[in-house]
């Protein structure tokens, strides 16, 4: 949906916003068009893309912003089309291997300047490292989330289980909570990602962070023993009828309603999945959340927290202009405001920011900043190249639909790695 | 008549098919009809897993009343009207003359072009889909209805060329001879003599090419994006997507999305079967 | 179709008429032709084109193309990949089941050839399911078969049998596609074969009876060779619809679940070139080219029988 927003007077309004080292550069007078694409477009996403333009708006009132939002799922096959035929003054897309493709064909502008002169290798710097391809670093993050076991507290509590900390409490628990006639975890894998993000947990916690970072990175057979390692805590799990059947015909948010009316325990998701569980009926005291439990105690544990991005797209005309809305969206103001609980929800990326005291949000940050040395993934299908990703996501779910066809699948996945990277 | 004329058979055969046919009927549309079941539930019966009961109240109204309300629906619908108007126009105007100038006239390679048109209708869609885009993308059309337009006029002028040229070619040809031998110019042939017989055959060819083109899914998804230009086919899956797992208002969108080329079905019906059953293939 | 000669009419004419005639077709050609050149012919032509490059699909902001050219490898590549022989497989059941439309449209023909009250509802009601969008087709389809609420699962559970996850199973996911395109194909089929006996000769239909042909009989040996010309377009475009299915596969399950277990060539050529983890335009471009290979046969063959029938008349 397309919302414009020609900014009135609020000059007054402006001004007191107007506060911080970050808004140095947005100070000189911005005018023309800014052409914003976006992929926020689920509605509190949503929400928050239209405040942040709203407010950039009232800072430039000669600034006429043209806001695009585009489904996010339809945008993933769409950015490359308009990156070439009509590209906006800033986009939005996901950190890693995902927006290499775009960084070699030149479509994306080379930022280092503006994070240098912004301030941002400071401010932004735990991110850096994920923002840089080569020598240059293309784009900024706004905000990014953790992943992790989200419970529902009452049945814990009704089976009298605590949160699992070690592979064998794990187990323990499902047991459990199998043998009261429920799954232990939902799943909807029709779109392939949410078995990613089992691999990617299981994978860290039986190999550890580099192992998987090497892995995706197309350095190791798929078929070495250590990758199998990974499949067989994973098959232990899926042989005990642990997770919800028929998963291969939903998507992620069709899998919700089983966990809401109590047929399932537990869900292995990114924060997002907080808002629609509160929106089906869910209290805070239902909801609970733990870090996936360790399975080596020798190994590191490592998470996974998807970063969501900006982008300066080559062709941008007003390019003045998206520099400013790039350093308004990552300033430590903007951060604290638009990852807060009536926002995002999520976690913001300015170190100088505050954490919304959200139960879920501290507790994501929490465990990223103390709990997980090992090193912090994007996910699997942002780490893997996009054509690997693909076949290895089928992979998984064909082999949690029947477990049995894991020889095959790693050889298919090995034939993969060999043609794609 | 083949079968027997019911009226000739039996007395028990006669009450049976009166039953059977309201009964195949019903089992024939039932997945439709438990869209439309599903479409005037309450999104309550779904989480209560009240999925074949009684609704728990009657929403029809509410849910349909949502489609056009909290949704890009009637964009998306308006879309449809303005790629499928054009191109249907488009398409019927330019097969008239391609058919009329292959049925009438003979001329070295007539028989030639007729079979390239012929052969480019059944060639499969996706052999066009990386350079359609990418001419698309070249022309600054991508993600506009006019770059749906042009492409799909250029694609049904195969098959709407193959209908007209057959039809044109049934025409007596006496008529035409005869405005020759009175010196009218071609262009008056064509205008004064041939377009009017042509009327029945543009009018089945229009209603066949609305339902083709308004149910189109494939090109919508290659040349569009936004809601600004997405025709209701590919929008559904837009509207699926944000009301995920509501069937009650997913149902509802469906159904409406459906409708107005079952409508020109039934409106057009005789034109519409005509057009089927004389041009022959889609 | 008549072939009325005309050199009287052109000898006869004038210069002036005749070098009228001559141009005249060009002109009303000009616009179809340049049309479908720009959006048809030439698309053919890049395709094959593009075949031979290893392309992501995006050029650089100059304009400039990142493709790289290398030959055959993309066809050496299908060659042992064996996504392409999953959906090569598929398109093959596709095709011999999507048939079934054929003897199920002509069964259902029979069934309502008939003069009954509210005989013509019953008609078009039948045939409906074919105006609705393979769009929506899929999506009623999905619900039907969804393996906690589906209809199908119900029906099965009064039978004591089921529950069935039909389209999360790679073994009944594409056959489960098919029933849900058989559905409006057989409804154009029957609608084609209801024209048809329309045009049945009710004398032989008689003079059969008096030599005692009935039921069956009668179908095969009067019925059924008058009903020829139906036949012959209901295979033609049940042919064409089995090779260009997509729309539903890219509803009901996006091609999975798996690896690829419902794709056919035209799934899967989209999905490696244009879906959200596609980025091989070359190799795309390489499967819709074996895909119209595998249709040009077909072709040949529909232009061959035209043109027998142009030149025959």
């Amino acid at each position: 949906m397309r919302s414009i927003f020609t900014t009135g007077a609020a000059a007054l309004a402006a001004a007191t916003i107007l506060s911080g080292s970050a808004f140095a550069e947005s100070h000189a007078a911005l005018s023309g068009d800014l052409v914003i694409f976006s992929d926020m477009s689920n509605p509190a996403p949503r929400a928050v893309m239209e405040g942040m333009v709203e407010r950039f708006g009232e800072m430039h009132p000669d600034l006429n912003i043209e806001l695009t939002i585009i489904d996010r799922e339809a945008y993933k096959t769409q950015i490359r089309n308009f990156l070439q035929a009509n590209p906006p003054d800033v986009a939005n897309w996901y950190a890693g291997n995902r927006m290499l493709p775009y960084v070699e064909a030149g479509l994306f502008t080379d930022i280092s300047d503006l994070w240098e002169e912004g301030g941002l290798t400071e401010t932004l710097a735990s991110t850096q490292a994920s923002m840089t391809i080569g020598d240059g670093i293309y784009g900024v993050p706004y905000t990014y989330y953790q992943w992790g076991v989200y419970y529902r507290e009452d049945i814990f509590e009704e089976l009298g289980l605590e949160a699992p900390e070690t592979w064998d409490e794990e187990i323990a628990n499902c047991q459990a909570i199998i043998d009261s006639g429920r799954f232990c975890y939902t799943i909807g894998t029709k779109f392939l990602w949410t078995a990613g993000g089992w691999f990617d947990y299981l994978n860290m916690r039986t190999n550890g962070y580099d192992f998987h970072m090497a892995l995706t990175n197309g350095e190791i057979p798929w078929t070495d023993d250590r990758v199998r390692a990974t499949f067989a805590n994973w098959q232990q799990l899926i042989d005990m009828g642990a997770f919800l059947e028929n998963h291969q015909t939903y998507s992620w948010q069709e899998a919700l309603p089983f966990m809401v009316n109590g047929e399932a325990a537990a869900y292995l998701m990114g924060n997002f999945a907080v808002a629609p569980m509160r929106e089906a009926g869910l209290t805070d005291d239902q909801i609970g959340f733990y870090q996936f439990p360790q399975i080596d105690p020798s190994i590191e544990m490592a998470e996974d927290a998807p970063t969501d991005t900006f982008h300066i797209p080559s062709g941008a005309n007003n390019v003045e202009a998206a520099r400013a809305f790039l350093l308004f969206v990552t300033s430590a103001e903007n951060q604290t405001l638009i990852n807060g609980g009536d926002g995002l929800g999520q976690l913001p990326v300015n170190s100088q920011s505050s954490v919304d005291d959200d139960e879920f949000l501290s507790a994501g940050f929490e465990m990223l900043s103390q709990n997980s040395p090992g090193g912090i993934a994007q996910f699997f299908d942002r780490d893997a190249p996009a054509e690997m990703a693909q076949v290895a996501m089928q992979g998984f779910q064909t082999f949690m639909v029947d477990p049995s066809s894991l020889d095959s699948v790693l050889d298919r996945l090995e034939q993969a790695r060999q043609r794609f990277y | 008549m083949f079968p027997t004329p019911i009226a000739k058979t039996s007395r028990t055969w006669q009450l049976t098919y009166q039953t059977l046919l309201p009964v195949a009927m019903v089992l024939w549309l039932l997945p439709l009809l438990a869209v439309m079941w599903f479409s005037i539930k309450p999104g309550a019966d779904f989480t209560t897993g009240n999925y074949w009961g009684l609704p728990s109240s009657f929403e029809g109204f509410a849910n349909y009343f949502l489609v056009f309300t909290g949704s890009d629906m009637p964009r998306y619908l308006w879309n449809s009207v303005m790629i499928t108007v054009p191109t249907v126009a488009g398409a019927v105007a330019l097969s008239c003359m391609t058919g009329f100038a292959l049925g009438v006239y003979r001329f070295k390679g007539n028989l030639l072009i007729f079979f390239m048109f012929v052969a480019g209708n059944f060639v499969p869609f996706q052999i066009l889909m990386v350079p359609v885009r990418d001419l698309t993308l070249d022309m600054g059309l991508y993600d506009t209805r006019i770059g749906l337009v042009l492409f799909h006029i250029a694609f049904q002028t195969g098959f709407c060329t193959l209908f007209m040229r057959n039809f044109i070619r049934a025409l007596p040809r006496e008529l035409i001879e005869a405005a020759r031998v009175e010196g009218v110019s071609e262009w008056r042939i064509f205008w004064y003599v041939v377009l009017p017989l042509m009327r029945p055959a543009i009018a089945a060819l229009a209603v066949l090419i609305f339902t083709f083109i308004w149910n189109d899914y494939f090109w919508a998804v290659v040349l569009t994006q936004s809601p600004e230009s997405q025709p209701v086919t590919a929008g559904i899956t837009s509207f699926n997507a944000q009301y995920r797992a509501m069937y009650h208002l997913m149902s509802a969108g469906s159904i409406v999305a459906a409708i107005p080329p079952v409508a020109m079905f039934f409106a057009m019906q005789k034109h519409f079967i005509a057009g089927l059953t004389l041009g022959a293939v889609k | 179709m008549t072939m009325t000669a005309m050199p009287e009419t052109e000898i006869a004419a004038p210069p002036r008429r005749f070098r009228q005639q001559a141009i005249a077709p060009w002109l009303f050609l000009l616009p179809g032709l340049l049309f479908f050149s720009v959006y048809v012919i030439v698309p053919i032509i890049q395709s094959f084109q593009i075949s031979f490059y290893d392309w992501n699909g995006l050029d650089r902001p100059d304009g400039t193309s990142t493709a790289v050219y290398v030959g055959l490898e993309n066809y050496r590549d299908l060659w042992d990949d064996p996504d392409f022989w999953t959906s090569l497989r598929n398109n093959a059941i596709w095709l011999v089941l999507y048939l079934l439309a054929i003897p199920g449209g002509l069964f259902i023909a029979l069934f309502l050839n008939q003069t009954v009250t509210g005989i013509r509802l019953y008609k078009s009601l039948f045939f409906f399911p074919f105006v609705i969008s393979q769009v929506v087709v899929g999506l009623v389809f999905t619900w039907f078969y969804d393996p906690t609420f589906g209809m199908i699962n119900e029906l099965l559970g009064l039978v004591g049998l089921g529950p069935v996850n039909i389209l999360g199973d790679t073994r009944y996911a594409t056959y489960g596609i098919i029933a849900a395109g058989l559905w409006p194909q057989t409804a154009y089929c029957m609608i084609l074969y209801l024209t048809g006996l329309n045009a049945v000769d009710p004398e032989q239909i008689e003079a059969a009876r008096l030599d005692g042909a009935k039921g069956p009989k009668m179908l095969w040996y009067v019925v059924l060779p008058q009903l020829r010309p139906a036949t012959f377009i209901a295979f033609v475009v049940t042919v064409i619809g089995a090779l260009r299915s997509f729309d539903l596969i890219s509803i009901m399950t996006d091609g999975g679940p798996g690896f690829y277990s419902t794709s056919v060539l035209a799934f899967y050529m989209w999905d490696v070139a244009l879906s959200e983890f596609g980025f091989r335009m070359g190799y795309g471009s390489a499967i819709a080219v074996i895909l119209f290979l595998i249709m040009l046969i077909y072709i040949a063959g529909f232009l061959w029988k035209m043109y027998r029938d142009e030149k025959g008349v």
